[in-house]
């Protein structure tokens, strides 16, 4: 057992003030910090998407397929942090058998399913199913096999088929945008409803989620939009990334402002914990709270994407502040996630003392596997945007 | 007057045989009851509710409860796992609060050199407080920890998935992770040794039974007199966990 337990002595030597015996092993580690940063991810991109759909916002009509399929990526990742996490992952498929109705994390597997099944993939179908016909057709080899077997079989590309399936994609976007709040929001009542703990425990949280989750799922599809698009040696289409960034900059600031809420909020009341949290916010937390999260991830983007909308710049320098403006927001993201799951367990439930968390190199919940589960989704899009190519299909018939 | 017994006698033999003979022919209609959650429930004359008291004056720090407990339960013998743990607090002038457990108090205290001047100070020894509102029991995925019909908050360790979703939901740090088995662990009141009759083993082996274990319904449990001639507290009541381990003559510094 000693071997078991080698890591946990280093951190009786870290730990400020007094913290009960059982807090010193800190049990939500970085695999739980990436489990709420992916499901925001799939959220945000879905709902991108369904600003084509359903509020017909022509502009960014070029990421549409691109959202979906990121979306899809990046959910079919999702539940395998949490399964790595497990103490006894064998026994996981007991959530979906007796699942504990009072209990807000037996709900995952319900809520994980309905939005793979019932929105997101059959989205997918509807909207690809003409093209897969007609590529199948025109393919050969395993890849035809695969757009066929995708397609289901169906042949019918007649006008009245066609048309059925644009209804149906947009019947299940107004079922997917409620979904996809459901998807993100769940996840931050999982924190929200524990009232054992100050720092999570707010009625705000599931919106706050929900909000940073939208700007992480623009942000990612608009720097997979252009990263794509380049590697592809095609044009960006700037009047798509100037909507994009329209969206995300006014959705950041009503994130900004939850955040600023929420933050003024428990200044206010000042509870029995403010005093440890306030330790907490300008030691252990102070890089990744204040620096990462709130200067680089939201100030620093929120400025760049202000001072598009106010001066006339010019095309080349706008196409650079997006891109740097996303890649920061995905940093500023991440650490609003490690900041929430982390930071919520860096302070002792007797509100007298700090412990710390120390990331392991290798393991189940180390830093490589965690690198594996960022990286996985991106390629599973590749996959998926190899066999659903999400651009004009003329483009792709041209190159065949 | 012998014809008498002789007839109850009689009555009592029919009433035997009858039982007998039903548990062989349909051994199923025996069976106990069953709690919601489908647990056998023993009949009772009336209703249990285990709890436990602790007088914080009588307590000296001498921590054998919490090493009792380790060695009853096969608690791992490493300073990061208690399913009882004592604190010691201490108050100096100026209102400053000094807060320690080492090792969870397993091998006691030792004194501290301090410069200022002590104001008071005390042992406060700490256990899962067994909720009647347990939020652990809430937030349980699968159900692995429950709630006996006698009021013990239990963690079935075959069925727990090890999300530690109950040692987040814990408002008092009761709870751990087990490194072996990977499953949540905590007090069970020595839910072994109750059954049986006898009292937790922290109870057993304090000198200065500073623990009083007992039902806390029942009129003349020692428990119930404990609670009627102290003034007692419980850990966060704001939380609305409705702990059952009552402490008596508690600081407002416990927390």
């Amino acid at each position: 057992m000693d071997k078991l337990i080698e890591h946990l002595w280093p951190i009786l030597k870290q730990i400020t003030g007094y913290i009960y015996p059982n807090e010193i092993e800190l049990h939500w580690g970085i695999l739980i910090v990436i489990y709420p940063y992916i499901t925001g991810l799939v959220a945000g991109a879905f709902i991108l998407a369904s600003l084509v759909k359903v509020f017909n916002v022509k502009e960014v009509q070029p990421t549409y397929r691109l959202s979906l399929l990121t979306a899809l990526a990046f959910l079919i990742v999702a539940p395998m942090p949490l399964l790595a996490h497990l103490g006894r992952p064998e026994r996981s498929l007991e959530i979906f058998l007796t699942p504990n109705r009072s209990s807000a994390m037996a709900m995952f597997g319900f809520v994980y399913a309905w939005y793979l099944m019932a929105v997101l993939l059959l989205e997918i179908w509807f909207e690809y199913r003409r093209d897969l016909i007609i590529w199948a057709k025109e393919g050969k080899g395993l890849k035809k096999w695969i757009q066929r077997f995708i397609a289901l079989f169906s042949t019918d590309t007649s006008e009245k088929s066609v048309e059925f399936d644009k209804k149906a994609v947009k019947a299940i976007t107004v079922i997917g945008i409620p979904s996809a709040f459901l998807l993100h929001g769940y996840v931050g009542f999982i924190f929200g409803s524990v009232k054992a703990n100050p720092w999570w425990s707010s009625v705000l949280m599931p919106i706050v989620f929900l909000f940073s989750a939208i700007v992480s799922g623009i942000a990612l599809v608009l720097l997979i939009y252009m990263v794509v698009t380049l590697v592809r040696g095609e044009e960006l289409d700037i009047v798509c990334l100037d909507k994009l960034a329209s969206f995300l900059f006014y959705v950041m600031i009503v994130d900004f402002s939850l955040e600023a809420l929420d933050f003024l909020h428990r200044l206010y009341e000042s509870e029995e914990s403010i005093k440890i949290l306030a330790q907490l916010i300008s030691g252990k937390l102070f890089t990744s709270l204040v620096v990462i999260q709130l200067l680089i991830g939201m100030i620093l983007p929120l400025i760049a994407l202000a001072s598009v909308k106010l001066f006339k710049l010019p095309v080349e320098l706008r196409k650079h502040i997006y891109f740097v403006s996303t890649l920061l927001i995905q940093v500023g993201i991440f650490a609003t996630r490690w900041n929430v799951v982390i930071g919520g367990q860096l302070f002792s439930k007797s509100f007298r003392g700090l412990t710390a968390y120390k990331m392991t190199l290798g393991g189940a919940e180390g830093l490589l596997v965690s690198l594996g589960f960022l990286i996985l989704p991106l390629l599973i899009l590749y996959v998926l945007v190899k066999i659903l190519p999400p651009w004009q299909v003329k483009v792709k018939i041209s190159s065949n | 007057m012998d014809k008498i017994d002789f007839k109850i006698k009689r009555r009592e033999f029919f009433g035997k045989f009858f039982f007998v003979a039903v548990s062989v022919l349909f051994p199923g209609a025996l069976k106990g009851k069953k709690d919601e959650k489908g647990h056998f429930v023993r009949n009772t004359l009336r209703e249990v509710s285990w709890g436990m008291g602790i007088e914080i004056d009588k307590c000296i720090g001498c921590g054998r409860c919490a090493d009792a407990c380790k060695k009853e339960n096969d608690v791992p013998p490493y300073p990061f796992f208690f399913r009882t743990w004592v604190e010691r607090y201490i108050i100096l002038e100026g209102g400053e609060v000094i807060v320690d457990s080492p090792n969870g108090g397993v091998n006691g205290f030792k004194p501290r050199a301090e410069e200022r001047k002590i104001i008071k100070s005390f042992f406060v020894p700490k256990l899962c407080n067994h909720c009647d509102k347990p939020p652990c029991v809430q937030v349980c995925p699968v159900g692995a920890t429950f709630k006996t019909n006698d009021g013990v908050i239990l963690v079935d360790s075959k069925y727990c998935i090890g999300c530690r979703y109950c040692i987040q939901a814990c408002p008092y740090g009761a709870r751990f992770l087990h490194p072996e088995t990977r499953t949540a662990e905590k007090c069970t009141f020595c839910y072994h040794r109750i059954v049986k009759g006898l009292v937790p083993v922290c109870v057993e082996v304090c000198p200065t039974q500073a623990r009083i274990f007992g039902d806390t319904k029942g009129r003349a449990s020692p428990l119930v007199r404990f609670m009627r001639m102290n003034k007692i507290r419980v850990l966060k009541p704001y939380l609305n966990t409705e702990p059952k381990v009552f402490y008596a003559d508690l600081d407002m510094e416990v927390k």
